[in-house]
């Protein structure tokens, strides 16, 4: 497993993001925590999706999405998303 | 009492033309209605492509005061209703209408009328909304519109079922004239769900293909929405045959059932249920079934789980038997889907072949593999199937 790129506080935000939209205790949602450990279902992936796009102001196409299979991808596919959002210096 | 319920008219409007004559044409030759969708800013939306019922123009079938209170599902409904009861030449007395049952399934209603009052209220700050919003938008706009158009006076109801809702109507239309509650029923499903509000929640859903509609095909990726109405006109055999009405089907079973195990997720297991409970209350025996109207959205839950149920229900028979998705020809019209699919079903049946599944490019072991051009093919048995979001299931079992 290659090192995460993903800036802390971007992962903070999507942790409390994924923790908000499933109703869990934070300290549950760990940057290695499962899907199938937090019990998060297809639907719930979809939930989580819409409030991840809101909270970073970003598009997630369905084809990423599909590719995603534990919170490290998910937060590493959000920052890619934030930094091609952000201009370039 | 229990009598056998035949088929002596059918009427449909959808992306393949404005009949159910063009509509079997297109299925026969493979042709999909599915194209980029019109009348809507698609901008920035994740899909483009729809089957609308581009060929409908109201002005030809309604005139402008005739308009104002039909929403488009409800006028597709209705032409859709004209031409199967022109086909079935039913001709009832006022005692007769009396006991005349329709039954229409739509999951969204008048979604059009509904977005257009809301825009004007929440955008424009209009102060009011159209007073004909509600009848407009009610789910039973089109079946009691048709009440006025025919004079019918029987058990008159709209069932909204999500992608079950015209399976779920057709079925329980048969069991009110198989048992004498009704003496003949118009039955069938209409949906005009292209609105942009519509189009952006299924976006969030995250089910639409990007592309096209592929039902069991390796690299399907979602399902297509389509729009259209159909409408079958059902009367027991010994009255058709009395008139001298012609049969071009009968419906021998009906079932229904929910899964209870998930919001948007199928169950192989409740779809299994319900197919087994359609064939038991047809006394059809599964080795006798020849051909299935699948479901078949083309998303990669569905088609797996419907496979494996079929497996679980047919056995080896699976490989003797022809299944398709015409839901890759006319989309997924929601409501009207199993209606629509019940033409083909019917159409199929009389002509003893199959419609092709569209745009089915590569096998995939965890699937059924659909029939892929139009195939002549003898059969006495269709089924066809309808599992709606919500877990509600509901088959038809039709006989040649």
């Amino acid at each position: 497993m290659t090192e995460s790129t993903v800036p802390p506080e971007i992962m903070e935000r999507v942790l409390k993001t994924l923790a908000e939209t499933q109703k869990l205790p934070l300290e549950r949602v760990t940057a290695t925590a499962t899907f199938q450990e937090l019990e998060i279902d297809s639907l719930d992936g979809i939930n989580i999706l819409f409030a991840l796009e809101n909270e970073f102001d970003i598009n997630i196409p369905d084809e990423s999405a599909r590719l995603v299979n534990d919170i490290g991808e998910l937060a590493e596919g959000v920052w890619k998303l934030v930094s091609e959002k952000q201009p370039k210096a | 009492m229990t009598r056998r319920v035949v088929v002596t008219g059918i009427g449909c409007v959808s992306a393949l033309g404005g009949n159910a004559v063009e509509f079997w044409d297109a299925c026969r030759a493979g042709r999909s209605g599915i194209g980029p969708i019109g009348g809507i800013d698609m901008t920035g939306i994740r899909f483009s492509n729809g089957a609308q019922a581009l060929a409908f123009d109201a002005s030809k079938h309604f005139d402008e005061k005739q308009l104002v209170p039909l929403d488009r599902f409800a006028q597709l409904a209705i032409v859709a209703a004209r031409e199967a009861m022109g086909q079935s030449a039913l001709d009832l007395s006022a005692e007769e209408k009396q006991r005349a049952a329709i039954v229409t399934g739509s999951c969204y209603g008048g979604k059009a009328s509904e977005d257009a009052g809301f825009h004007s209220l929440y955008y424009d700050r209009s102060p009011r909304v159209h007073p004909l919003t509600i009848p407009r938008l009610m789910a039973n706009a089109g079946a009691s519109a048709l009440t006025l158009e025919l004079g019918w006076q029987g058990p008159v109801w709209t069932v909204s079922t999500a992608c079950s809702s015209a399976n779920h109507a057709i079925g329980q239309a048969f069991w009110l004239v198989r048992h004498g509650i009704a003496d003949v029923a118009l039955a069938g499903g209409s949906e005009a769900p292209f609105t942009y509000g519509s189009m952006k929640a299924w976006e969030a859903l995250r089910v639409v293909s990007p592309d096209t509609c592929r039902p069991f095909s390796k690299n399907r990726a979602g399902m297509v929405l389509g729009e259209g109405a159909a409408m079958l006109v059902l009367e027991p055999l010994e009255r058709a045959v009395a008139r001298g009405a012609t049969v071009l089907a009968e419906i021998v079973g009906f079932g229904m059932g929910a899964d209870a195990h998930h919001i948007t997720q199928p169950s192989a297991a409740g779809a299994a249920r319900v197919i087994g409970l359609a064939l038991a209350d047809g006394g059809v025996a599964a080795e006798s079934v020849g051909v299935v109207n699948a479901h078949g959205t083309g998303t990669a839950v569905n088609d797996v789980a419907e496979s494996s149920a079929l497996r679980t229900v047919f056995g080896s028979h699976v490989e003797a038997m022809r299944v398709t998705s015409t839901k890759s020809l006319h989309g997924h019209a929601l409501g009207a889907a199993g209606a629509l699919e019940a033409v083909a079903t019917i159409c199929g049946l009389r002509e003893q072949a199959v419609a092709p599944t569209a745009n089915f490019v590569e096998a995939d072991p965890e699937t059924v593999t659909p029939v892929t051009s139009f195939e002549s093919f003898a059969h006495e048995v269709a089924i066809s199937n309808s599992f709606a979001f919500g877990g509600l299931n509901a088959v038809l079992v039709m006989r040649r």
